[in-house]
Formats: C-alpha cells, structure tokens, sequence
C-alpha cells in the first residue's frame, strides 16, 4: 500500500481512513507492506508499537520513505529553482504531463517525484500480490510498481482508492497537473475504490472512467468508546456549534460564517466554533470581525488527539458545510459522541446517514433554521443524536475491509503470466 | 539656545498567553506568565540596568548638567515590583538626583482617552498616585499612550491641571514650521506643547546601527553638529525614544553605550546648550504660535496615526467589545475583574493584531509575541468571553446571596 500520511501526524480524514482501512484488513489476515513518506524528524514510536501489537492476523509492515519539506520558496528563488530542477522534469517522464504548466509551489512536487522514486526501489524487494494506492501523491509509486511486477515475470493488479479528487480539494478549480496526474493514474489502473457515489460519479463523469472499474468502499468509524464527559462552564451559558476541517475552499467554511451571522442574530444564546487550521483561516478570521460576529464565533486552530474529541463533546450540533466532499469521516466522528450532524448535500455521508439533516451548503437559511430547529427540540435532538449514533457505530472498518477483500479476490489472476488480461 | 530634552518611554505589557476554547470558563489566567518574566529580565540586564547606571554617570561627571526624563508605565512598574525590584531600586537612585522628571501617563498604557474619558481620568490618576508612590515626584506633565494627541485631548489634559503635553511633530502637520520651538494648543489657553524631533529622534532610536544609512556609522561629535545647527533656528530638541533603544534594540556592540556615553559632553562644548526636562522648557520658552491639530496623531508608524492599533476590523471589534462592557465591569465591584480588564486595555495586545505589513513590518514583527496577528485577535478573544462570564456568574451570585 502506498500512502502518504497516516496518524498522528495526519492533517485530516486521509490519515485517518489509511489507518482504520489497514487495521481492519490486517485484522482479517492480509498482510500489508505500508509506505509513507516522513515528513517529520520523529514520528510517535509509541504508537506505532501499539498498532503493530494489535493482534493482527495479518501482518502490517510500515516503510518511511525519509523526505524533509522544505520552506515554501519564494516566487524569486521559485523561478531560479525552476530553471535548473531536475525533478520538475522528471514529472513529465512518470505522469505524461508538461512541466511548464505546472504553477504549483515545485516543493509539493519535488517530494512526489522522490516519493515514486523510493517508492520503485521498495517495490524491486518486496514481494506483493496486489498494489493499492491512497489518492494522488501515490498513484505514480502505484504505477512504477506495477512495471516493476512485469519486469519480476507477472503482473500485479493496480488499485486506485480515491479519497478526494482535484475538483473537491479546489471547489471546482483544479489545477491541470494534478488532474492530469490523477486522470493518468485512473485510467493505468485496474480498479478503482472510492468512498462514496458521489465520488464514483465524479471520476466517471469529469475523468471519464467507465463505472464498471468503481466500487464504493464507503469509510468506517474506528471504533473509539472514549466518553470524556467532562465539564464545560461554556456549556452552562450558550449552545455551542460546532465547525471541525481544514479551513479551506473544499470545506465551506465562508458559508459556515454567513450561517453563524444569521443564526445569531435570530438566536441570543448559540455561540459557534470553528476548529481547525488552513489557507483560508486569516480571511475567515478577519470576515468575522467584518460581520461583527466574532465575540460569537471561537477559533481553536488545529486540534489533535484528544482535543478533537472535546470539541465533539463540548458542541450541540456538528455542521459540514463542505462544498464538496468525497465522504467526511468527521461527521461519523460527531455522532459517535451523540452530536446531531448537519451535513452538506454534496457530501458522502449523506448517502449513508438517515438520521441527519442534509442541506445543500449554499442554503445557508436552511442550515440556520436546521441548527435553530435542533437545538430547540429535545426531542428531535435526542433522536438524532441516539440513532445517528447507532447508525454510525454500524459503518465499521470491518465492513470496507471486506469489501476491498472482495475485491483483492476478484483481482488476483486479474493477468496471467505472460502478462495478458484473462 | 538650544536645550536638549531627552524623554525615554518605559514600557512592558503583560502579553496574553494562548487561551484556548476549552478554558472559557474554567480559568482566569489569562497572562503569558513565563514570557513576560523571561523578556523582562532580558531587558533588566541588556538595558534597564545598564542604562540607568549610565545615565547616573552622565549626570553625576556633568554635575547635575545632564537632565533625562522618563515615562514609566503602571504595567511595568507592577512587573519591576514583583520581578526585578533592583530596576525601580535604580530609578529611584535618579529620582534623588533631581535632574530626572517623571512623565504622567495612563497606568495600563492604554488608548482609553478614545473610549471611555471616564475611564481615561481614573489611569491618569491610579499612575499619577504610583508614581508619588514610587518616586515621590509630582508629574506636572502629560504624555498620552503612543503620543495620541489632538486638539481636544490637549483641552481635557488643561483641564486636568497639567502644565505641558508632549506629541509627534510630524510632517503633514508641521508642514513648514519646525517642532524646534514650543507651541500652544489651539483650544488651549495655559498649556504648553512640545513636538518630537523625529529625524534626531529616529537616527537613534531606529538607524543608529543601520549600515545602509549613509551617516553611519554615527558618532557623538557628527550628532552634536546636527544639534548645533539648530542654534539660532529653534529653542528646542526634543528628543523622544523608547528606552530599550539602548541595549535592546540597538544592542550594546553597536556602540549605543559609547555614543550615549561621549553625547552629553559633546553637546555641553557649545556654552549655548543645555539639558533641560519638560517643565524647565515650559516655564523658560514662550509659546511661539498656536498649533491646530484636529485629527489623532500619534508616533508610531509613517502614518503617524492610529492604524497601528485601530487599522482593521479585528482591532476596531475586539476594542468595541471590550468597552462596550465597561459598565457591567464596574457594576460587578470585583477589583480582580476590574484589573484584567484594565490590563486587557494595554495598546500593545491591539498592536500586535496589525496586519499592516508594508514599511514597519519588520518593527511590527519584531515586537509581536505571536506568530501572526489573527493568534493574537483569537486569544484576546477568547479571554475576553472568559472575562464575560466570570461577570455573569459574579452577578448571578450576588442575586442569590441577596435573595
């Protein structure tokens, strides 16, 4: 498997999923060679011996590929780099696409290629049956892997597992390289996962990938029965909504503001929360001045551990105004802590959530009147929060594994030994 | 004639810690505790010590000649109390000497005169009392946080006793007069004015050590020339710096000691020049003209206004909201409450919300304890709902043990 982030030095739901999915198919006695980038000096030893003492039928191997990010460069010292980067050029070997169109800062990049690099050389020693890949950033190790097992004698059958697409990441403004990168990938690969149908449609329809080659695995929930109960003096003035993601175009959390304004000048005793970091936090932070809001809206910057299940804990109602969003572990993570959800339209957890309020993200009179309506109902806010709750506890990590196993099986002769589809 | 004022602005605020979301409600410790000590004894032995023992040289070799004056705020007088009382100790050995005056400002270094004057007038007096206290010296002049000054600050500062009011002589208002001679308010009849020389002023404060400034490197003697041409053009130099200009930010191998050291006797070679403090001037220098200043002015930045602390709407709201409960703070009778929101007044916390980042970025930077200002805004913030609360539930307490 081939990824590139895992906890807890995850920045958002990838991290999470990549270790929920390979704990679960370890439990099930597939033996998984993992390889990540470390893109810190030291990851938490600790916990990495937790996860390997699991119990696991299966084995569990992590590989780090040594990286070190450098500061983000200049546009200076950007042009200078460009013009006598042997990386950037190697791009347009492994993924077929032009470097001159890439405008991205080159070091997201430079990592990629030296990803797929290291990658290849991980791909000549070990011995594997299937190569599965979690989202851009790997699909070109995943590629060069594949080449690898025919070179070896027989070929090994690419899996692509799509947990955001370009268009979801950008709000519809994808960047041409890595679209091309991603389009590349998928159409190299043998199958395709994606975590929800919405995701499946978005590759069929803007990548032009027949859907027979998508199976939706749809994301689970690790199973956490940590209930902190603690007290929160907060709690005792106000509701509190909550926001939870990174502060960025893909999640919403503009339409998030214009909610908070709406529902607080309707509602004296709601206060809102916004955890999380991104791009987009200064604006965010500043238009809530602009709006006048901000002594109503409370910013919490990146939450780890066992923060994220305080903020959970601590709110009345989880919103995901996400703008576009391929399933959203997040709002499973609300529920589990019995906080009703109120979820965009345009998400993958709609499709699997009954007990929940699903509003299209632009609606912000809807998702104003939903969060006014729950948390003036005990009764409502009581049965969403206990069978969301129970819904969500059903969404396991068990259950995807089996269904990627399903599909492992399916796969497996997928090329006989001279190289040919059967 | 030409009488040098040296006036030093000492200050340190207590600067927040990051208070996080969790915490509302739960605890009152709103100060960056380890921070504030750790810079506070940097500066004791980089500039505090150091300079005041220079200054005590200065006027003892010069015989009483050498005068300084100082503005020391209620914020840091409260820190030197509690963590380096060997800092008030040696203010104490100038005050004796009687060649130092002491300034009156507001105790929280705070731009209450803009907000609430009611609130302005109890600072000025809880600093005007500590100072008697500390130094026991009576302060006869005013100098408002930052130099804020207009017309109708000078007015209320008259009417408050006050005999003199020191400001920015900046450019846009001075236009061809010179901030050489003393002035008099425009809707003032008794008070005095006296203007910052900026250029004397900055060439030491800020290009002092600068190597692309084509007068470095300076010295003492080319410095008392500039002072010397103004004989004949002006009365006086008014030259006004923070104090940790010596030591801090200039540090002590650029040479700012020696400089500081060689200056006074460089300057006293001219039998026409002298040292003087801020009500000597009043009292020996008429007024030459009026001086109509409308709009706030103040020393910091080009702009020379507010936009350091009030430029954008995290600065303009979270000030908004922190008068805007005024009243309920004081109704609350709680002296704790009462002292965290004076000591969340503090100019610096609004200073270090500026997102202006052009000419006096690197001043900015350099003096902000957060990594962007938007940290800054969500901790006052959050601090701020604490204080909030805590004076709610003080009133819902009070209700209770009255019924």
């Amino acid at each position: 498997m081939f990824g590139w982030e895992f906890p807890p030095l995850n920045s958002g739901g990838l991290g999470t999923a990549c270790y929920g999915l390979t704990k679960a198919l370890s439990k099930k006695g597939v033996n998984i060679c993992f390889v990540l980038p470390r893109n810190q000096a030291s990851i938490n030893v600790d916990f990495m011996k937790i996860l390997i003492a699991n119990n696991l039928a299966g084995s569990l191997d992590l590989r780090f590929i040594d990286s070190i990010l450098k500061p983000y460069l200049s546009y200076e010292d950007y042009e200078k780099e460009y013009s006598n980067n042997k990386e950037l050029k190697e791009i347009k070997d492994i993924f077929n696409v032009n470097p001159e169109k890439l405008i991205y800062g080159s070091d997201l990049f430079k990592e990629v290629v030296r990803y797929t690099k290291e990658a290849e050389k991980i791909a000549v020693n070990e011995d594997f049956d299937l190569i599965h890949c979690h989202d851009w950033m790997t699909f070109g190790a995943g590629i060069r892997a594949k080449r690898i097992s025919r070179l070896k004698g027989k070929i090994k059958p690419l899996m692509l597992h799509v947990h955001a697409t370009e268009f979801d990441r950008t709000g519809g403004n994808p960047n041409q390289v890595i679209y091309e990168i991603e389009k590349f990938g998928m159409e190299n690969a043998d199958h395709i996962f994606t975590v929800s149908n919405y995701t499946k449609n978005i590759i069929s329809y803007r990548y032009g990938i027949p859907k027979e080659k998508i199976s939706v695995v749809y994301n689970g929930l690790e199973a956490n029965e940590i209930q902190l109960n603690e007290v929160f003096n907060l709690k005792k003035h106000y509701k509190l909504v909550l926001y939870l993601g990174r502060i960025t175009i893909q999640k919403g959390p503009d339409w998030f503001l214009k909610v908070a304004k709406n529902v607080s000048e309707r509602s004296k005793d709601v206060r809102f929360i916004m955890a999380g970091n991104g791009d987009m936090l200064p604006r965010i932070v500043e238009e809530s001045a602009w709006l006048g809001i901000s002594d109503k809206v409370f910013f919490t910057n990146f939450l780890r551990g066992i923060d994220i299940d305080r903020a959970y804990e601590l709110a009345d109602v989880y919103v995901m105004p996400s703008i576009s969003e391929p399933f959203g572990i997040t709002a499973l993570e609300a529920l589990s802590k019995k906080t009703p959800i109120i979820v965009s339209k345009q998400s993958g957890v709609a499709e699997v959530i009954d007990n929940c309020y699903k509003i299209d993200f632009w609606d912000t009179w809807k998702i104003s009147d939903a969060i006014i309506e729950v948390l003036n109902d005990k009764n409502l806010y009581n049965k969403l929060a206990e069978q969301g709750y129970h819904e969500a506890k059903n969404l396991t990590w068990d259950r995807a594994a089996d269904s990627c196993i399903s599909i492992y099986n399916n796969m497996g002769n997928l090329y006989d030994s001279r190289g040919e589809k059967w | 004639m030409v009488s040098v004022c040296f006036y030093f602005q000492v200050h340190q605020p207590f600067r927040l810690r990051k208070y996080p979301v969790f915490e509302i409600g739960h605890s009152s410790n709103y100060y960056d505790d380890n921070k504030n000590i750790a810079i506070l004894n940097k500066i004791k032995h980089k500039c505090y010590l150091p300079t005041n023992s220079l200054i005590l040289d200065l006027i003892n070799k010069t015989n009483g000649e050498f005068k300084a004056t100082y503005s020391l705020t209620g914020v840091l007088i409260e820190q030197l109390n509690n963590y380096a009382p060997e800092v008030i100790q040696s203010f104490q050995d100038l005050a004796k000497t009687n060649c130092v005056e002491f300034l009156s400002e507001t105790y929280y270094h705070s731009l209450s005169y803009i907000y609430s004057k009611k609130e302005f007038k109890k600072q000025v007096f809880m600093h005007k009392k500590l100072i008697r206290k500390s130094f026991h010296k009576n302060p006869r002049v005013f100098r408002n946080t930052e130099l804020v000054y207009n017309n109708e600050i000078a007015k209320y500062i008259e009417n408050l006793g006050y005999k003199g009011i020191l400001a920015e002589g900046p450019d846009h208002i001075l236009g061809w007069r010179s901030p050489n001679f003393v002035y008099k308010p425009y809707t003032c009849s008794k008070i005095k004015l006296l203007l910052k020389n900026y250029r004397l002023s900055d060439d030491i404060a800020f290009r002092f050590s600068s190597k692309s400034w084509a007068e470095y490197p300076l010295t003492a003697s080319k410095y008392n020339q500039w002072i010397n041409a103004i004989n004949g053009n002006g009365n006086v130099v008014n030259l006004f710096m923070d104090y940790e200009t010596f030591g801090e930010h200039q540090w002590a191998d650029t040479g700012i000691f020696e400089f500081m050291k060689h200056l006074p006797s460089e300057i006293l070679k001219n039998p026409d020049n002298d040292f003087m403090t801020p009500s000597k001037i009043i009292k020996k220098y008429p007024a030459v003209s009026d001086l109509d200043i409308h709009n706030m002015i103040s020393w910091a930045d080009i702009e020379r206004d507010l936009s350091a602390w009030l430029g954008n709407n995290m600065q303009r709201f979270s000030i908004n909201k922190l008068y805007e409960i005024e009243k309920t703070v004081k109704k609350a009778k709680d002296p704790k409450i009462l002292e965290d929101w004076r000591k969340l007044q503090t100019s610096d916390l609004f200073y270090y919300m500026c997102t202006k980042w052009f000419n006096d970025g690197d001043v900015h930077k350099y003096f902000n304890p957060y990594d962007n200002p938007h940290e800054a805004f969500i901790a006052f913030m959050n601090i701020l709902e604490d204080l909030k609360l805590r004076i709610k539930t003080k009133k819902e307490v009070v209700r209770y043990v009255e019924a």
